[in-house]
């Protein structure tokens, strides 16, 4: 694989107003999307929010029914999927069942003459430690081996892109984490660009340098892992990536770089710069559970706090989950690392509390 | 599991070829072609040479003589009747001995499974009429069958039945529908092992733990998931047995004559077409139906 | 009884296997045997002479030959136009699709005494002399639709995934027929292809409705011959086509199977 590893990808994937239509459905509704050069991309949605749809656009296997594909300079929207230097990863991997694992990481490469396909090619098992499996089928594999010729097969030919479609999620979680693990450091040492598309965000998180989150054709939101987690845009996003408590706010003041706004009649502070600034229908505070914390009622160096009752505790080892009823019936989750301070019981009365910039707001959708 | 609606969109219309609509065309233009000009065509100009009259001597004309049929079924319903009933026990008997076969073969014959399916496979290839042939060695007065039914007084149920004239197996109803069935027999158990060998055995234990016995596990279970076999198996037996007149003419006596005996008779010996005609469409007609009331019983589309 | 019942299936099994299996055995052993008259039915004594003859039987063998013939033939020619039409209903919708569905099962639902005289009245209708060619032309009728049934249902079993990846690493349409589809679907072909020959070889009722009334094939010489006396030489082919048959089968078999159990 040394070529590769030196050849960095050159081409940025574009997509402008991409669309696809079926009859009267919108799978993808004109997204716009710039993906760097040698990044590892994820799009994360839901299922049917037009993430397959894209990536299957981008590989040439479906026809978009608008807007256009750049690769580099290069206009491959009416290119078909054998001729485009992009590479997939299928869900299913859809390797060859008539041919040995040498035969199928080998295709591509005698599709395109390169000479030494069988040295390329058992580099790129090398690369996927399976080797020694050349002569075998590919049922004769596990799922995981079969998953790992199914990448080496797509990255032998040093494409521009390579596509992953949920290549992780037929495997148990085990082998997933691993093979989490193992795809970050192939695509670290190939320097190719890597498009995956997945529903599972702790994955999406864990592997993508930039994320992009779907929901119904459209791209919700794009950054980085760390960027959507802490400020995301929207509810969709905010409550697609882990969990949120959401609290309805009116603004009553602006000083500053700090705001006070209330809820259900209770004054807290704001950060002025994390208002959006156009939310017609209202707006709404958000807070992750592992950013609450438990605090005594008269501590008074917390300056957003709530009070409440706890409904129900669960204990997981690392930390434990309450959820607290506020007293207007909305339950808050926290989450109490396990590190020595006191755990509440149910029924106590406890009082939460969380710093002004650990707290996001989003528009009511 | 994501993405199942646009997956599945995209799949089941794929229009993405490029070089769309004239490549299935000129696919299917040879078979289609063959199909029309040998069987179609065919099929018309039977149904307008039974409405004919006239003689092999002077030539046919189209007379939409439909009074042919009536006479065609006035004479011949006993042979009609007897082909469908022929046929049906034959049917019914493949599938009463082809399932346990079937079944053993699929999920009880470990490392003979594949001796046995080709065994069942290779009379496919062996000459039919050399092996009913065979069966009049077999059903021979004196030979131990016979002697069997004789002694066993099995032989006086059969002739209770009206399925054997007198004392000897040879010859009779009874000789003709084993013939039938025996013919068919690995058109019933291939389609039906292939059913049953795909059935996931845990389906049982499933049905076992949800406390059905072996008989409810059977007609709850295994039956319905096999309907598609058993419908195929039927099928492929009654279709060509009701039409068959080898076994009824090599097995049976002048009792026995089926439709296919009469309609070869009448097309190459005596010579009456219209009269042939219009039993070959009576024939097909009353198949077809049958097929489709069938296979809208057994609600399953698949035909064959 | 317990043994009884866990093991009935098993008995009822075997019992089947042997009302499958004796007519052969029958054939087998009587084609040792030299019969007193005409008709080989009954068991007179044991003889090679059969064996040592095997065209002994006035014409049997050049009707064999035609049968073989004619067998290859049809399946080859019903092989290549099922193929064809299966891929075009196993792959694309157009518009009388279901109606082409339709005509592909009917001839499968006729009787072959239907067919044949149907036939025969075409071929009259036509002026084409009985012969050969008609027999050719009636075996691929009644075969080709079996031909498509067979490999229609590989060719929808085939996950469309698979041609999408060769499509992917820069195979061009006809270079992912060749090396990825036709190898997958290849066995459907080659079961289509082989059961083609089988019906065509075996077939004797449409056969006999367009055969005229000089050319001769071997399931219409069984037939004439049990109308006058049937030769030893008849069983010695049933013999060897019934053994030819289990060796090809069981070939066939050994190698899927072996393929499976490295599979598993």
């Amino acid at each position: 694989m040394t070529e590769a590893t030196q050849r960095k990808a050159q081409g940025e994937l574009r997509l402008v107003e991409l669309e696809r239509r079926y009859d009267d459905f919108v799978a993808v509704n004109g997204i716009e999307l710039d993906v760097p050069p040698g990044s590892f991309f994820a799009l994360l949605g839901p299922s049917g929010c037009g993430k397959t749809t894209t990536l299957r656009m981008i590989a040439g296997l479906e026809e978009p029914s608008g807007g256009r594909i750049f690769l580099g300079t290069e206009d491959i929207t009416n290119t078909r999927a054998h001729q485009r230097r992009v590479n997939t990863v299928f869900q299913s991997y859809a390797l060859f069942p008539h041919l040995n694992i040498l035969d199928n990481v080998g295709f591509g490469l005698r599709q395109l003459k390169v000479a030494d396909w069988k040295t390329k090619a058992m580099q790129a098992l090398e690369l996927v430690k399976l080797a020694d499996r050349a002569k075998q089928k590919p049922r004769q594999l596990s799922g995981g081996m079969q998953q790992r010729v199914a990448l080496a097969r797509a990255i032998v030919n040093e494409p521009e892109v390579l596509l992953l479609d949920e290549p992780l999620g037929a495997l148990d979680l085990k082998l997933r984490r691993e093979m989490q693990i193992e795809l970050k450091r192939i695509q670290q040492e190939v320097g190719i660009t890597f498009i995956h598309v997945t529903h599972d965000q702790e994955e999406a998180m864990t592997m993508a340098d930039t994320v992009a989150v779907m929901r119904a054709g459209n791209i919700e939101q794009l950054g980085a892992p760390a960027e959507l987690y802490d400020k995301p845009a929207t509810a969709f996003v905010a409550n697609f990536l882990g969990q949120s408590n959401l609290l309805p706010i009116e603004v009553t003041s602006i000083t500053g770089e700090r705001a006070t706004v209330s809820s259900h009649g209770t004054s807290l502070v704001v950060e002025a710069a994390a208002i959006p600034s156009e939310a017609p229908d209202g707006l709404r505070l958000g807070i992750r559970p592992e950013k609450l914390r438990l605090v005594e009622a008269t501590d008074t160096t917390w300056t957003n706090k709530l009070s409440g009752e706890v409904s129900d505790a669960s204990f997981t080892g690392v930390s434990t989950t309450y959820l607290v009823r506020m007293p207007w019936g909305q339950e808050l989750t926290v989450t109490q690392p396990n590190d020595g301070t006191a755990r509440a019981e149910l029924g106590d009365q406890v009082t939460i509390a969380w710093d002004p910039h650990h707290a996001f707001m989003i528009g009511v959708d | 599991m994501a993405l199942v609606v646009p997956v599945g969109r995209a799949s089941r219309k794929r229009p993405a070829r490029k070089r769309g609509t004239f490549t299935p065309l000129l696919l299917l233009a040879p078979a289609m072609l063959w199909l029309t000009i040998f069987f179609v065509i065919p099929t018309f100009s039977l149904a307008s040479q039974s409405l004919q009259t006239g003689d092999i001597d002077n030539g046919f004309t189209l007379t939409w003589h439909f009074q042919t049929y009536a006479d065609a079924l006035s004479r011949y319903w006993p042979q009609f009747l007897r082909s469908l009933v022929f046929a049906g026990s034959a049917t019914l008997i493949t599938l009463l001995v082809g399932y346990p076969l079937a079944w053993f073969i699929a999920h009880r014959s470990g490392p003979f499974k594949t001796m046995l399916l080709v065994l069942v496979i290779a009379p496919f290839f062996t000459n039919f009429l050399i092996r009913t042939l065979a069966w009049i060695t077999i059903l021979t007065d004196n030979g131990p069958v016979t002697g069997f039914f004789r002694a066993t007084g099995l032989i006086n149920v059969l002739r209770w039945l009206g399925l054997v004239g007198n004392d000897t197996l040879l010859y009779s109803p009874f000789a003709v529908i084993a013939g039938l069935a025996y013919n068919f027999l690995p058109f019933m158990v291939l389609p039906l092992y292939t059913s049953l060998e795909r059935m996931d055995m845990r389906l049982l234990d499933a049905a076992g733990d949800l406390y059905a016995n072996g008989w409810q596990t059977f007609w709850k279970v295994i039956w319905p998931l096999s309907l598609p076999g058993v419908v195929s198996g039927t099928l492929l037996t009654f279709i060509p047995a009701a039409g068959d007149f080898i076994n009824s003419k090599l097995l049976g006596n002048t009792q026995t004559t089926m439709i296919g005996q009469v309609i070869d008779a009448q097309f190459l010996r005596v010579l009456d077409y219209p009269m042939a005609a219009a039993l070959s469409f009576i024939l097909m007609a009353t198949i077809i139906v049958m097929v489709g009331l069938y296979v809208r019983a057994a609600g399953t589309e698949e035909l064959v | 009884m317990r043994w009884l019942r866990k093991n009935l299936i098993v008995i009822i099994g075997l019992l089947v296997m042997a009302y499958i299996l004796i007519p052969n055995i029958v054939v087998v052993v009587f084609s040792f045997n030299k019969p007193a008259g005409h008709y080989n039915y009954e068991w007179s004594q044991f003889s090679l002479d059969a064996w040592l003859d095997p065209c002994g039987a006035p014409g049997m063998c050049d009707a064999l030959g035609l049968s073989l013939w004619i067998g290859i033939a049809s399946a080859t020619i019903s092989t290549i136009m099922g193929t064809m039409a299966a891929f075009a209903l196993g792959r694309y919708r157009f518009i009388g699709r279901s109606f082409t569905n339709l005509l592909v099962f009917f001839p499968m639902a006729t009787p072959e005494v239907v067919m044949g005289a149907s036939l025969l009245t075409l071929f009259i209708s036509m002026g084409l002399e009985s012969g050969q060619t008609t027999i050719l032309i009636a075996h691929i009728l009644f075969t080709v639709s079996f031909v498509i049934t067979t490999v229609k249902a590989r060719v929808a079993s085939l996950d469309p995934a698979l041609e999408q990846a060769a499509a992917d690493l820069y195979a061009t349409p006809a270079q992912t027929f060749w090396k990825v589809t036709f190898p997958l679907v290849a066995p459907g072909i080659g079961a289509g292809a082989l059961l083609a020959f089988a019906l065509s070889f075996d077939d004797y009722i449409v056969t006999n409705f367009n055969a005229g009334a000089t050319t001769l094939t071997f399931p219409m010489f069984v037939w004439g011959a049990s109308q006058r006396g049937t030769p030893v030489q008849i069983n010695v082919i049933g013999t060897v086509m019934f053994l030819g048959a289990v060796a090809i089968v069981g070939i066939a078999q050994a190698i899927g199977a072996r393929r499976r159990k490295v599979d598993a």
